[in-house]
């Protein structure tokens, strides 16, 4: 007996997923390219051939390691300044509290070399304060390596204070009660319910602040100066080698980005999972 | 200063001047030399047919005796606007090299300007127009008493230099080895008013600049010549470019810098004559 | 007593004798005052009921701390908590509680038995004695092996329990209980009704547990009280306060018709002039209550003895278990009860006009003297027979 064939299939599934809709994606698509496209065209130019030796030439990796440190340098000094104060902008009330929270924001639109410039005018030698610190305890602060951590922490705090205060803001404060009620202090229940609760939120605008602190040019350059295994961070080196040779700063750029890039790509999924 | 002389610099050069004679010979003042001299004729340097926007790219250190110079020129040839775009020589040559629009670029060193030169960019020969020195800047009262170079290596002296990548870096760096000198200064920076800066907020006790970005801020700062420094000098070459929208225009305000109108700017700048 | 499954070293110093609750809370917010004396004895338990908004959750905020008095007093033993006057304010990290919330507020990113230990560590604790005596409370709560899953992980009964067991670690003298079953289905809530009554009686303490469903309240509690409006409306055992409801509320809640006149002889004379005539003579300021099965309904008027007696129009007609429930306005606005047979014989409609008869013997009548009922238990000279038989029947069925 012969067993018929079933007959044939049509081959059109049902569509069980949404597909993203086209006044979405197209406008995505557009903005993707608009970011990538400027890579691919370094990506182009690159010198491969030349690319070890390069690298191995000297400076480079001082400037990459500086570069590395004083981001994560900024990034702590931000960290330890900056959530003090995100807490006390979204936590408490007191007045003028909107002023100082758009003054907390003059860094993001402050151009970055004026921003140096005041940082001179406080800090430098006859600054404000530098002078105080020169006289008293003969401390300089321009042309250091503290400066370039210093003029990073200016331009990327307003990042992290953004983020942490959104982050509070979004955090139930009755958790902050219950503890309370069990007999919490309040530096207690701050480091053991607060903090964990918006840790992501932190480590979002931790990411940030770091990315930024990493690409700082205009300030540190101004308020740090320029001196290669001290202040010379990438984005300098990668300004004066424009000068000369625009392979180098080729290299040097792609460099700071693949380290960059892996170690972003690294955190966001591990420890910060999104900007949830 | 290096002199190509190939071909394609015969050729533009002819035009140049064929056009140069066509322009003077309609000029009522101009004794139609072309645009490779001086040409003294044209005193209150006015060219006929000469209007429109001119766009000049010129070094750092040129800002304030260009912009003097621009305004005579804009003064003496009603209908020409010129636009000045004041940086480092090799990020100018950059920015040429990679199509930005512009007539005219004038350099602080022949190498800067050889980039542009062999990328193609320059309609014609640059001349030498000026030249200028090293001078040791510091703070107005010189508080930390700099007599010379000598003194730049005390222990306590901190020293602003120029990026070597830069005109001013590399000059400084033939006169530091001229001397013998094993300076290290605090910092690179990267322009010579960048330079300067540090001096006038007094964040350095010495920089290595230009006479004539010394003489610009002579209020906040003294100048210290230093022998060592004519070992150094930089030429600073003029052309107007190829791509040149306005090249008439170009090329009279190239005429003009060299004139004797351009140069007593110049020189009253603190620069040398060529 | 509840057995200890393991050795227990109750690292939270025990707090002493048994204190008890001393508290006059005066809270001023707009539009609303909370104005309520409250004493509870170590050991009892009462429950704070009425309708929401009532201020039954600001008054346990108050003791709880997370709410400064306006006026008034906290007292705990010999310990005063707060007291405006004297200018004495005890944070809540200072105060001997703890407390149950109503969404429980377990912390997200620690285990259940970190949340337990939280309170004991707080305190200052050791690590591992702290987790070791928080599970020995996971233990008595019976959610051993549950120990290390995180709040998410729970359902709504067992995080019920790890925030009883997270409020009982800390030993409280005071332990506050904010709506403690409000957010469990019904089988869940009634599995642990049963559970938290063992625990709340086994609790030395003082415990004040606030809710808006009366049978919670009832089978909980050793005390009631009824709020409403912000101020003390009635207090005393569920038998009492169900016999003698001296509200709206409670009445509502317990499925009386309750009503406020005034007595002279048999009848009580209602505001708008209506007559009542009761079971028994009354003097002066009285309420008078009776259940909706007490009101029979005609086409006509009646012949017959019924003392009572109007005219009524039909308002509002809806299902009540296997009965209906017939709203009625008129000279007096009553609820009524019958049987579906009868609403169709009488063929019940909005706005249809029928007769409402009320025999006198089942009108309940008592003195509105608040003096009388703060007392509890007693109701001296009333002597009425609860109306329509055991309270238990009019339990509330629109709590």
């Amino acid at each position: 007996m012969t067993v018929t064939a079933p007959p044939a299939v049509s081959r059109r599934r049902r569509r069980t997923d949404r597909r993203p809709p086209v006044f979405l994606a197209l406008p995505a698509l557009a903005g993707l390219a608009f970011l990538t496209l400027p890579l691919a065209g370094l990506l182009l130019r690159t010198p491969w051939g030349q690319l070890p030796a390069r690298l191995t030439a000297p400076g480079v990796l001082d400037a990459l390691r500086l570069s590395l440190l004083t981001a994560t340098a900024a990034t702590v000094l931000c960290l330890l300044l900056g959530v003090p104060l995100a807490w006390l902008l979204a936590r408490t009330r007191f007045p003028g509290r909107s002023l100082i929270r758009a003054l907390v924001t003059v860094p993001l639109v402050l151009p970055p070399v004026v921003g140096g410039v005041a940082l001179l005018l406080v800090y430098g030698r006859r600054g404000l304060v530098g002078g105080w610190l020169d006289s008293a305890f003969g401390v300089t602060l321009p042309f250091t390596t503290t400066a370039v951590v210093l003029a990073e922490a200016f331009v990327a705090m307003p990042f992290l204070i953004i983020a942490v205060e959104g982050a509070l803001r979004g955090a139930d404060p009755r958790y902050e009660e219950a503890a309370a009620t069990l007999g919490a202090s309040r530096w207690t229940t701050f480091r053991r319910v607060t903090l964990p609760m918006v840790g992501p939120g932190i480590a979002a605008g931790s990411v940030l602040c770091w990315a930024r602190a990493l690409g700082e040019f205009g300030a540190t350059i101004t308020f740090a100066g320029n001196f290669p295994g001290r202040t010379q961070t990438m984005p300098l080196a990668v300004y004066l080698a424009l000068e000369q040779d625009l392979d180098a700063a080729i290299v040097l750029s792609l460099l700071l980005l693949t380290v960059s890039v892996v170690i972003l790509a690294g955190l966001r999924d591990r420890w910060v999972g999104g900007l949830r | 200063m290096r002199r190509r002389v190939d071909s394609l610099t015969l050729v533009a050069a002819t035009a140049l001047l064929a056009a140069g004679c066509a322009t003077s010979t309609s000029t009522s003042t101009g004794t139609g030399t072309g645009t490779g001299s001086v040409s003294d004729g044209a005193r209150d340097g006015a060219v006929a047919g000469v209007t429109g926007p001119l766009t000049v790219l010129a070094a750092a250190s040129l800002t304030d005796a260009f912009t003097r110079i621009g305004a005579d020129f804009e003064a003496a040839n009603p209908g020409v606007s010129v636009t000045f775009s004041f940086a480092g020589s090799s990020q100018l040559a950059q920015q040429i090299t990679a199509g930005a629009p512009a007539d005219v670029f004038a350099a602080a060193s022949p190498a800067t300007m050889a980039t542009v030169v062999s990328a193609g960019e320059a309609a014609g020969e640059p001349a030498v127009f000026a030249r200028n020195q090293l001078v040791i800047a510091v703070p107005d009262g010189n508080p930390a008493g700099v007599t010379g170079l000598a003194d730049l290596t005390r222990s306590g002296v901190k020293v602003a230099l120029c990026a070597e990548q830069v005109p001013c870096g590399a000059a400084a760096r033939t006169a530091l080895d001229a001397a013998g000198s094993d300076l290290v200064p605090v910092t690179f920076e990267r322009d010579v008013r960048a330079a300067l800066s540090k001096v006038r907020l007094g964040e350095v006790d010495a920089a290595v600049v230009y006479r004539t970005d010394a003489a610009v801020a002579a209020d906040e700062v003294d100048a210290v010549e230093f022998a060592e420094s004519a070992q150094a000098i930089n030429d600073y070459p003029i052309v107007t470019l190829a791509a040149a929208a306005n090249p008439p225009a170009g090329e009279a305000f190239v005429g003009y810098v060299r004139s004797a109108a351009g140069q007593a700017v110049l020189t009253a700048a603190g620069f040398q004559s060529p | 007593m509840t057995i200890r499954r393991r050795a227990d070293p109750d690292p939270v110093p025990d707090p002493g004798p048994a204190a008890a609750l001393d508290a006059y809370l005066v809270v001023r917010r707009a539009g609303f005052t909370l104005d309520l004396r409250l004493t509870v004895a170590a050991g009892e338990v009462v429950a704070l009921l009425g309708p929401n908004g009532a201020g039954k959750t600001t008054a346990l905020r108050a003791l709880a701390g997370l709410q400064p008095l306006h006026a008034g007093h906290l007292r705990l033993g010999d310990r005063t908590l707060d007291q405006p006057e004297a200018g004495v304010l005890v944070a809540p990290e200072h105060r001997p509680i703890g407390v149950v919330f109503q969404d429980y507020l377990l912390f997200p990113h620690l285990t259940a038995l970190d949340n337990v230990a939280f309170g004991p560590r707080s305190h200052g604790v050791p690590r591992r004695v702290a987790r070791e005596a928080a599970a020995g409370w996971l233990d008595r709560v019976g959610l051993t092996g549950h120990a290390r899953r995180r709040p998410r992980e729970l359902s709504g009964g067992q995080a019920q329990r790890v925030a009883l067991a997270r409020a009982l670690a800390v030993r409280p003298q005071l332990l506050l209980l904010d709506e403690p079953l409000a957010a469990l289905d019904a089988r869940t809530r009634a599995e642990t009704r049963a559970h938290l009554r063992q625990h709340l009686a086994a609790h030395t303490g003082v415990a004040v547990l606030v809710s808006h469903d009366p049978l919670d309240a009832m089978m909980l509690a050793d005390r009631l009280v009824i709020v409403e409006d912000g101020r003390l409306v009635q207090s005393g055992d569920a038998a009492t306060v169900t016999a003698r409801p001296r509200s709206d509320y409670v009445a509502r809640l317990v499925g009386l018709n309750l009503y406020r006149g005034s007595g002279d002889g048999v009848t009580v004379t209602l505001p708008g002039g209506f007559r009542l005539v009761a079971a028994e003579p009354q003097r002066g300021d009285v309420f008078v209550a009776f259940p909706p099965s007490a009101v029979a309904l005609y086409r006509q008027r009646p012949d017959g003895s019924p003392r009572n007696s109007w005219p009524a129009t039909v308002s509002s007609v809806a299902r009540n278990g296997d009965r209906l429930r017939v709203e009625l306005a008129g000279p007096l606005p009553v609820g009524a009860d019958v049987t579906a047979a009868a609403a169709a014989h009488l063929d019940l409609r909005r706005g249809e006009r029928v007769w409402a008869t009320l025999k006198a013997t089942e009108v309940a009548g008592y003195p509105a003297d608040p003096d009388r009922t703060i007392l509890g238990g007693s109701q001296a000279s009333d002597g009425n027979s609860s109306p329509g038989g055991n309270p238990g029947e009019h339990r509330g069925r629109d709590a």
